[in-house]
């Protein structure tokens, strides 16, 4: 008899804590239009899945009349789960319990569940949801974040970790999502800054709102510390899950296989794009035709729109695709192209995932802003990135691969193991006209007619270097195939490479240009 | 293709134009201005607490011309070589924007 008496009591405390900040907060954080942080975990994960730790944990402070305060859970939820039977470490900070404030036991909890996902080499998610550091705990707060940061970088390229902001995420606590893989936000929920409006209104008499200072699509647009951009938190759980399903649990193993499916994209791939490499069209729909089921998966659609990157499935194995934009600014690489480009091959190459880099780029943005911005040292670290890279590396110049540009997108002197070119290719120091110009520059200025010289060179230099032959001759492309053969060519390109070992000198670690 | 609804426009790179969708970002840049040397502006936002100099004073380089306050730092803004207050743009307890014209000096 006594037994059940304890096992009813359990259940008694189970669903008072479970409540976090009791039905008032929870009614609030509905009205805010935003699901709690109990509904957040079990709306992501399988059903039944979800496996709580430390529901009782209660926070630690004794200053400020903190002591007479009950603090359920101390504000966060940890546990484990699954998603599509895959296993995952998860934390979600309850806002309805004093605003999700970090104490130090939040953070001993957190701390705690990124220990697990290290050890037992699965990915990590975290849910952000907090008014910041509870300033009632003073330095044990800090302190707490600063044990969350550590830990995001030492399992940084072990495990994926990926950051959900669902509310606001403001001053110190933004940096552990800004440490992890991919960050996730969804539209007038999401609120990430260092400084807030009112610090911003107060110190500078500047006027902000929080959605225009750091809301969703600022951070999905403008910023690029966002990858995925949601509609709403069920949205968002659903990329979630997608992202899962293409990446590995951790650096030592690969993604899920899974059946091999033709695309489905009918427009035959010869059609999508303009032979007038001035004229321009969607690489994605070059992925389209290329991936299994024509599902392309895009990270970071909305920023830095002038190169894309994403996963897909050739043959089933999860592939990285990084293509140039020829939609938005011509294609050409940026300060913020780079460093989306620069950050995703370094992901692939962390988790065993081959990358395919599509070209087609008339090279680096000209202007004084972007040489003030540093394109120098952000262009550097697409270079960086591919030389370092150790996984299977493939390139497919479709038209333009012209100087600095060519270079830097994986070609065959970065290590590229297969280099694919279609015959629109134009593989050359610089575009015909700027060539033609420089080359030729005393016989245009000499003609009688220089306009018609101009043209004259122009076309002679096209049908000398604008092609891909010249590189072919030298061995820096393997091979000049037709459009249709490119998807064929790509899946025996990533069967053969599946043994690849390229070793590299040991060292504790590079020094990138960060 | 679908040009027709898209709104291409002309982007120069290097000798050629190509036709392409701009970005957001790209739009809102801010063109570059060549750096006025006799012109003194705020290099971080803060606020006036004290002008040391007054109009027409002839200063030597390294002379403090105003104390500006920001991030709870006094910082010293002195004169970048030997000349004289032309202008002064800002008042004590003046709350100013990063770039902020302060004094014109000659």
């Amino acid at each position: 008899m006594s037994l059940k008496k304890n096992i009813l009591d359990l259940r008694k405390r189970r669903e008072k804590v479970q409540l976090g900040g009791g039905e008032k907060a929870i009614e609030k954080q509905m009205a805010m239009g935003k699901m709690t942080a109990r509904s957040r975990i079990l709306a992501l994960l399988d059903d039944e899945s979800f496996t709580e730790y430390d529901l009782f944990v209660e926070h630690e402070a004794r200053d400020f009349g903190m002591d007479k305060k009950e603090l359920h859970g101390d504000g966060v939820i940890i546990g484990t789960g699954t998603i599509y039977g895959d296993p995952v470490c998860i934390f979600a900070q309850d806002f309805t319990v004093a605003g999700g404030s970090l104490g130090l036991m939040h953070a001993r909890k957190i701390t705690k569940i990124m220990d697990h996902a290290l050890k037992m080499r699965v990915p990590l998610i975290g849910i952000n949801d907090s008014g910041g550091a509870r300033i009632q705990e003073g330095v044990n707060s800090l302190a707490g974040y600063g044990e969350i940061f550590y830990r995001n970088t030492i399992a940084s390229g072990v495990i994926p970790q990926i950051s959900v902001i669902l509310g606001p995420c403001a001053g110190g606590a933004v940096y552990s999502p800004a440490l992890t893989d991919f960050v996730f936000v969804v539209d007038q929920i999401s609120k990430m800054f260092i400084t807030g409006p009112n610090v911003i209104k107060t110190v500078l008499g500047e006027e902000i709102s929080m959605e225009e200072l750091g809301g969703a699509r600022v951070h999905a647009e403008i910023t690029g510390n966002a990858h995925f951009f949601a509609e709403s938190e069920l949205e968002c759980f659903d990329q979630i899950k997608n992202l899962i399903s293409f990446i590995p649990w951790s650096n030592t193993k690969k993604a899920k296989v899974f059946p091999p499916r033709e695309p489905k994209f009918k427009k035959n791939i010869e059609d999508i794009i303009p032979s007038d490499p001035k004229q321009p069209y969607d690489v994605r729909d070059v992925v389209r035709a290329i991936v299994d089921d024509s599902n392309f998966f895009e990270i970071q659609e909305l920023f830095a729109p002038n190169i894309v990157i994403g996963f897909g499935r050739m043959n089933g194995q999860t592939i990285g695709f990084v293509a140039n934009q020829p939609l938005y600014l011509a294609g050409v690489l940026d300060c913020d192209s780079s460093d989306k480009a620069a950050r995703f091959i370094r992901y692939c190459d962390a988790f065993n995932i081959p990358i395919i880099t599509l070209e087609d780029m008339p090279g680096y943005l000209p202007g004084v802003d972007q040489e003030h911005a540093g394109v120098i040292r952000h262009g550097a670290k697409v270079l960086y990135a591919y030389s370092e890279a150790t996984v299977p590396k493939i390139t497919v110049i479709l038209r333009k691969a012209y100087g600095g540009g060519y270079i830097a997108m994986n070609s065959r002197h970065l290590g590229a193991d297969f280099m694919f070119a279609w015959p629109t290719a134009e593989i050359a120091v610089m575009g015909p006209e700027g060539a033609a110009n420089i080359i030729f520059k005393k016989e245009i200025e000499e003609a009688a007619d220089p306009d018609a010289m101009r043209a004259e060179k122009v076309k002679e230099y096209i049908e000398r270097f604008a092609n891909p032959y010249v590189a072919a001759a030298k061995g820096y492309v393997d091979s000049v195939i037709e459009p249709s053969e490119t998807r064929q060519m790509l899946l025996h390109a990533i069967e053969v490479s599946s043994n690849k070992i390229d070793a590299r000198p040991e060292k504790k670690h590079g020094i990138p240009p960060f | 293709m679908k040009n027709k609804k898209l709104n291409l426009v002309d982007f120069p790179i290097l000798s050629r134009k190509y036709k392409t969708l701009l970005t957001t970002k790209h739009h809102s840049r801010k063109p570059y201005v060549a750096p006025n040397l006799n012109e003194i502006k705020s290099y971080i936002p803060g606020t006036i607490i004290k002008m040391k100099a007054k109009v027409g004073a002839k200063l030597k380089e390294g002379d403090i011309i105003l104390i500006q306050e920001a991030m709870k730092m006094m910082n010293q803004i002195k004169m970048p070589f030997d000349g004289k207050i032309k202008e002064i743009l800002v008042s004590e307890g003046e709350r100013i924007l990063k770039g902020h014209l302060m004094v014109i000096i000659e």
